[in-house]
């Protein structure tokens, strides 16, 4: 039971304009909001309950935090289900967990695993986001009658000539648009990201005016389902037996070394190469899933100009990509200074991407993300084959 | 419009009776020990033997059966373990406070309509090493299904084993309920499912019948579980016994009539809705309906943002809505399952309760 009086109706209004959270007047309309049980949401969950939204707080459960019972189910809730719930009863909203274990295991676990055995490098966070939150949460944000769904991610969402818009963070260090670039403007219509225009200290200021105790909770750096980031075990356990030990080559297909599976390499990556007496320090060129190979070479050997995407995402002018492709400026990994390109569209939702400069490590299964300045025009996931071909 | 909560989760906690709260409020100012000597712990004992002797005569057995406990999954722990290390058997859909100590390959299965395979016992019956207890609860929590107690409880008795019976979701709902009519040896009671507090159950014992203690200590309880015992609450647990005895024959018919009016509603607006073991003999308060196409916990939210308050399946410590392994025993896909909330009513459900219900179950599917 709360026993204090719901922040909505107690807080006084200027905390919006004094530090810029980004949220329109609610005016009653219902708003489900993704609780995760960081301080992220738990402040997205406030702002919106002091700006007049009807607040529904739902928590996914993913994983069962190795809490299953002898019985083999599970019933038990993490600390962060936890400390979500203490924060919606703190805000006087109501909060549910949704049980998301199967979808996240098979849409984001299973396919994080196979895309590092097929020699690529994932991104498990755009997964969960297309999956499991805009896909599963946004249904379920409908099927109880909510207008919106807000997260507590660091981007911001303009509405243009074309509908929804998707801008970064405006604080470059906790930008996250780079997760977001898989998200369709159906989508975007209907999410909300009221921290956008915050940084990290306007956020903890906010959650301790809330009086969340979760103000100073730690932030995690490690993907969710990999504790310690150890990936390599994760991977081992969801796919036994596909960690096969194999050769270290060079361009030539010398042998140089082993390796011990190519799930422990990534392009670009120099360290943890047990090769000794090349004439110059050796780095990833390409990981060959097929004869189990980490093929190396030279620094100067990493640079590309030319690579291909898949499932490309627009969110840029237009209801498609120019046919005759679009300057732009793209960043192939998160934390990667957006450099200029040209993209140009392919058949089957591909595209072809064109740097104005080499750049070192890109890696096949990472996400490319298009920009014009803060505005997010799309992206797509780097390809294998157009790789080697560049 | 602003309208009062609608309450139809009686299985899992019945809301507090009036008797029982008095009771409570009187039993607060009672500062003895019930072991005590003196004046105080005398009137403290009083209260206790009061209670022991309501909870006695809702069960159809002498108070000195009666063994107070800190609640059913207490007594029903106290109730596995207590005979001893022999074999154990049970149904697939026991609640978790019983399946937990039964080996999986002891537990029984179940029919369509969820009610216990009697082929199954019997063979099990037959190859278990030794005697040992069997436990059958008289009807499940979820579907409110009646299980074959006294029939299987003779079969059990007749190899030498001991029967646990966890009567929970029984008392008000079946009468006369008594345990000398089901022959079973144990059977564990709750005070929070019929109008009392949780936080006390008890576990009936048969006269002859030696358990040891989970909890050792002082000799409460008859030595069969220590500690100073919980008066409020066992007080609470009596006074709501008696408002059970009291209600009589009648309150069942009552509580049929709520749910048939229920289960007309619902199969008026939906043709597809599924009501589970329907065709089992059953409780007369508890309806288990599968909607045709949102799943459970979408329904669960929608009718708690919206003031009426269900479950599906057992209750969850973590909120979250799990799958429900007692309809995965009835042979239900985990699809189906998913997709089946439970409405149980009780004494506080009125006419109007029951329609707000249907109504906006009804308006889940128009969308």
């Amino acid at each position: 039971m709360r026993t204090e009086p719901a922040l909505g109706a107690t807080v006084a209004r200027p905390v919006l304009d004094d530090l810029g959270a980004d949220v329109e007047p609610g005016r009653g309309r219902r708003a489900v909001v993704a609780m995760s049980g960081g301080v992220d949401s738990s402040v997205t969950a406030g702002v919106l309950a002091d700006a007049g939204w009807e607040v529904v707080g739902l928590t996914m459960q993913l994983t069962d935090h190795g809490q299953a019972t002898p019985g083999g189910r599970t019933c038990c809730a993490g600390q962060d289900i936890h400390d979500a719930r203490r924060v919606a009863d703190r805000l006087g909203v109501p909060h549910y967990v949704l049980d998301y274990e199967g979808a996240f295991r098979r849409d984001v676990m299973d396919r994080f695993a196979d895309s590092y055995v097929r020699g690529e490098t994932p991104v498990p966070c755009v997964l969960c986001n297309q999956t499991v939150k805009f896909r599963d949460l946004l249904g379920a944000a409908r099927d109880l009658g909510a207008d919106v769904l807000a997260t507590g991610h660091y981007v911001r969402r303009r509405v243009g000539p074309d509908g929804a818009e998707l801008w970064r963070g405006a604080e470059a260090g906790k930008d996250q648009s780079y997760f977001l670039f898989a998200t369709t403007r159906d989508q975007l219509d209907r999410l909300r990201f009221p921290l956008g225009g915050l940084d990290k200290a306007r956020t903890r200021a906010l959650a301790a005016r809330y009086g969340l105790a979760v103000a100073d909770k730690a932030e995690s750096q490690d993907i969710c389902f990999v504790p310690g980031g150890d990936y390599a075990r994760v991977v081992e356990r969801l796919r036994p037996g596909a960690l096969e030990p194999g050769d270290i080559v060079d361009t030539e297909g010398r042998v140089l070394g082993r390796h011990a599976g190519i799930i422990h390499y990534t392009v670009g990556q120099r360290r943890g190469l047990a090769i000794g007496g090349t004439a110059e320090p050796m780095y990833v060129l390409r990981l060959d899933p097929v004869r189990h190979r980490v093929v190396v070479g030279p620094k100067a050997a990493l640079g590309r100009t030319v690579f291909t995407i898949r499932a490309v995402n627009w969110l840029g002018a237009g209801a498609a990509m120019p046919a005759e492709g679009v300057r732009v400026r793209v960043k192939i990994r998160n934390t990667f200074d957006p450099v200029p390109a040209t993209v140009a569209p392919l058949a089957d939702d591909r595209a072809a991407v064109t740097l104005d400069d080499p750049a070192r490590g890109i890696s096949p299964g990472q996400a490319c993300v298009f920009y014009d300045d803060a505005r997010v025009l799309g992206g797509g996931w780097i390809e294998r084959d157009g790789h080697r071909a560049a | 419009m602003e309208t009062a909560a609608v309450y139809l989760d009686h299985n899992a906690t019945a809301p507090l009776r009036p008797e029982a709260a008095a009771a409570m409020r009187a039993a607060l100012d009672v500062a003895g020990n019930p072991s005590s000597v003196h004046g105080h712990g005398r009137r403290a004992r009083a209260l206790v033997e009061d209670a022991r002797e309501a909870v006695a005569a809702l069960a159809g057995v002498p108070p000195a059966w009666v063994v107070f406990t800190g609640s059913g999954s207490e007594a029903n722990a106290l109730a596995l373990t207590g005979p001893g290390d022999g074999p154990r058997l049970c149904t697939a859909v026991e609640h978790d406070s019983v399946l937990r100590w039964v080996a999986p390959d002891g537990h029984l299965p179940v029919d369509a309509d969820g009610v216990l395979d009697r082929g199954a016992l019997a063979g099990a019956l037959a190859a278990a090493p030794a005697p040992g207890l069997l436990s059958l609860m008289r009807a499940n929590n979820e579907t409110g299904v009646l299980q074959p107690v006294a029939e299987a409880a003779a079969v059990a008795r007749a190899a030498g084993w001991r029967v646990h019976c966890d009567a929970v979701q029984a008392p008000g709902r079946l009468v006369p309920f008594d345990m000398g009519s089901l022959g079973v040896d144990l059977m564990t009671l709750s005070a929070h499912k019929l109008g009392g507090p949780a936080g006390v159950g008890a576990l009936i014992v048969a006269d002859g019948l030696t358990l040891a203690p989970l909890v050792r200590g002082g000799g409460q309880e008859r030595g069969r579980r220590a500690g100073t015992e919980n008066l409020i609450g066992i007080a609470g647990f009596g006074a709501a016994a008696r408002a059970v005895l009291d209600a009589g024959a009648d309150e069942p018919v009552r509580l049929a009539a709520l749910r048939d009016r229920l289960e007309t509603g619902l199969r008026a607006c939906c043709p597809g809705a599924v009501v589970h073991g329907a065709d089992a003999a059953r409780l007369p308060n508890t309806t288990c309906v599968g909607h045709p196409a949102l799943g459970a916990d979408i329904q669960l939210m929608r009718l708690d943002l919206a003031g009426v308050s269900v479950s599906a399946g057992a209750a969850c410590s973590s909120g979250k809505v799990a799958s429900s392994h007692v309809l995965q025993a009835m042979g239900l896909d985990a699809a189906a399952a998913r997709r089946a909330i439970r409405l149980s009513v009780g004494w506080s459900t009125t006419d109007s309760d029951v329609d707000r219900l249907v109504a906006l179950w009804g308006r889940t599917l128009a969308d």
